[in-house]
């Protein structure tokens, strides 16, 4: 619980290194190599980077936490509707892939291990394993091919519409989805296969099948809600995973979300919307790893919040 | 160290035997053979590639752009008229420098890292290690995109920056395994011979964990070769006119809604082929070394 603290901490850091101080003279760099000394340092005054680091550090994230993210260096205006309107595209992505993967990915790992060492299970492992080490941008070229330029089943870029309803929206959303899909149903599926080889080879399963429980109230009573609560820990650290794998579908798709914003940003050198970017995923991926602990202490009774193993 | 090191015979003979048998046992791997296969093959490009590659992989052809796969140009040309089958062959050379090489340094610094934090333990090893820890759950990409802009893209800085990103989950297997040997009796034994810390950490005990630190370290090779492409494609990585395969995509998937599937259809089968290539290779070193 307190590791994410530490970690958003640490990314809050090395997102002020990264943008503040290694750059160096951030003035010179808008206005490039030509421009008058008096203006570079003009500009540096309202950027206010000509102020000592640790305040700036400090009057950065405090006017972070009250909801000023800064202005855009490019379109000068304030930062936080773009961060904001990006992220929300990136989470119905997210949502997409998450939707179509977690129950997917459980079923397949399920299936698996009850076909353990047979072919079925065979295809599954390896195909998920093989899929799991592929990088998104190749998965999605390929899928791209497959779907969106042979078949024409779906669109082949991610920007839908205006005013595209719910359905229309997520007709677009399919093909970027699916190369996250790929990624994330190979380590869900490994670990919900794993959790139900060992849940079905324990003691309170034989006992189950022992006093004649019908092999169906076996698996969903005994061997599931167990077998399960090491799969919510790999679900919710693949969304670090995840928000790294967005940068890529989102620029490769030409979609409007968080990690195409932080992409154009970084080639822009815009370092307001690629700091305030980074450090709303830090939040949300903190989130995230809280509302794990949270599920997963809910889950299980045998742990509770605070008990630290 | 004089004392101890008279009667090496023995010792040595006893070192060579489980490795042999590794070796054996990574011969019998039908994984590791047809991983070892793919991966040499594009070695072999790597090295060679220029001598058999039917054309000049950088030299234009305008007339003949974007032609599609025929009896001339195998894999069709480019743009501007490259040809792709040439390119795509000589593309593995600046994956397989940089993706080993940052391999290579993550291996380096995550081995010292780790032998560090598992020898002192205690407070030293508690900070550190959350400190790696939170900083393992920050997204490569993201930790690449901002050391890019702040430094400029070049070989070095995607060296530096995978090489970096990839040390604490190093460290973290290398610790793992240091904090199980130096409970051992020869830890203590060269305690007592008053060793100094450093000779106790990398004469006596990382020999014991090489086989761990191998595993991981071919594993991360994918990961590498995952991450150097997916830097290549974003633009910030390996620079044009490389005939890289990650760059050539991200320089021709603009118009593959045009139909022109032979631009960027063989570099992503290629990226895919190596990097399935080293997993499998990973896979059956670390099935040899477990048995």
């Amino acid at each position: 619980m307190s590791l994410s603290l530490v970690t958003l901490f640490l990314l809050s850091i090395m997102v002020f290194l990264g943008g503040q101080v290694l750059p160096g003279n951030v003035g010179r760099a808008i206005l490039g190599p030509f421009a008058d000394q008096r203006a570079v340092d003009a500009l540096n005054h309202t950027l206010g980077v000509d102020r000592p680091l640790l305040t700036q550090y400090g009057s950065w994230i405090w006017n972070f936490i009250q909801g000023d993210m800064g202005t855009s260096y490019i379109f000068r205006s304030p930062v936080a509707p773009f961060v904001l309107d990006a992220l929300v595209n990136s989470m119905k992505l997210a949502a997409v892939a998450f939707v179509l993967v977690v129950p997917i990915g459980i079923l397949g790992g399920v299936i698996a291990a009850l076909n353990l060492n047979r072919p079925l299970d065979r295809i599954i492992s390896l195909g998920g394993l093989s899929v799991t080490v592929l990088p998104e941008f190749v998965t999605g070229i390929i899928l791209i091919l497959i779907f969106g330029v042979w078949l024409r089943w779906l669109p082949i870029s991610a920007a839908w519409p205006k005013d595209a309803g719910f359905f229309t929206q997520l007709y677009y959303l399919i093909l970027p989805s699916l190369p996250l899909f790929l990624v994330l149903f190979g380590y869900i599926a490994r670990m919900a296969r794993s959790g139900m080889i060992e849940a079905l080879d324990s003691d309170y399963t034989r006992t189950a099948v022992l006093k004649g429980l019908p092999w169906r109230t076996v698996i969903w009573r005994h061997v599931l809600r167990n077998a399960l609560l090491p799969t919510i820990t790999v679900i919710a650290t693949q969304t670090g995973y995840l928000i790294g794998g967005l940068v890529v579908i989102e620029t490769l798709f030409r979609y409007q979300g968080i990690g195409s914003l932080i992409f154009t940003a970084a080639r822009g050198k815009d370092f307001p919307i690629l700091e305030a970017g980074i450090l709303t995923i830090g939040i949300v991926y903190a989130i995230a790893t809280l509302a794990a602990d949270f599920l997963y202490s809910v889950l299980n009774p045998r742990i509770r919040l605070g008990t630290d193993q | 160290m004089s004392a101890t090191e008279t009667i090496p015979a023995p010792d040595t003979a006893a070192r060579r035997g489980p490795w042999a048998e590794v070796f054996f046992s990574l011969l019998r791997s039908p994984t590791f053979l047809v991983g070892l296969g793919i991966v040499l093959f594009w070695v072999a490009c790597a090295l060679f590639g220029e001598h058999f590659a039917p054309y000049d992989p950088l030299a234009d052809d305008i007339i003949n752009a974007l032609a599609p796969p025929s009896g001339e140009h195998w894999f069709g040309t480019d743009q501007i008229g490259r040809d792709v089958f040439s390119r795509v062959i000589v593309g593995s050379r600046d994956i397989l420098t940089v993706a080993p090489l940052a391999t290579l340094l993550a291996t380096v610094a995550g081995t010292a890292l780790g032998l560090f934090t598992g020898y002192f333990k205690g407070i030293v090893d508690d900070i550190v290690s959350r400190i790696l820890e939170a900083f393992m759950a920050i997204p490569v990409v993201i930790v690449a995109l901002l050391a890019i802009v702040a430094l400029g893209t070049s070989k070095a800085t995607v060296i530096v920056v995978i090489g970096l990103s990839f040390a604490p989950i190093i460290a973290r297997t290398v610790r793992s395994a240091v904090l199980a040997e130096r409970e051992l009796d020869y830890v203590a034994a060269a305690q007592l011979r008053h060793e100094s810390a450093l000779h106790t950490m990398f004469v006596e005990i990382l020999p014991n964990v090489i086989p761990p630190i191998l595993v991981e370290t071919t594993v991360r090779l994918g990961y590498a070769i995952f991450a150097v492409a997916t830097l290549s494609f974003m633009g910030f990585g390996i620079q044009p006119p490389s005939p890289d395969w990650g760059l050539s995509i991200s320089s021709n998937y603009g118009m593959i809604g045009g139909g022109f599937w032979w631009t960027v259809l063989f570099d992503a089968l290629a990226i895919a082929s190596l990097v399935i290539g080293v997993n499998l290779v990973a896979d059956g070193v670390q099935g040899a070394l477990n048995d």
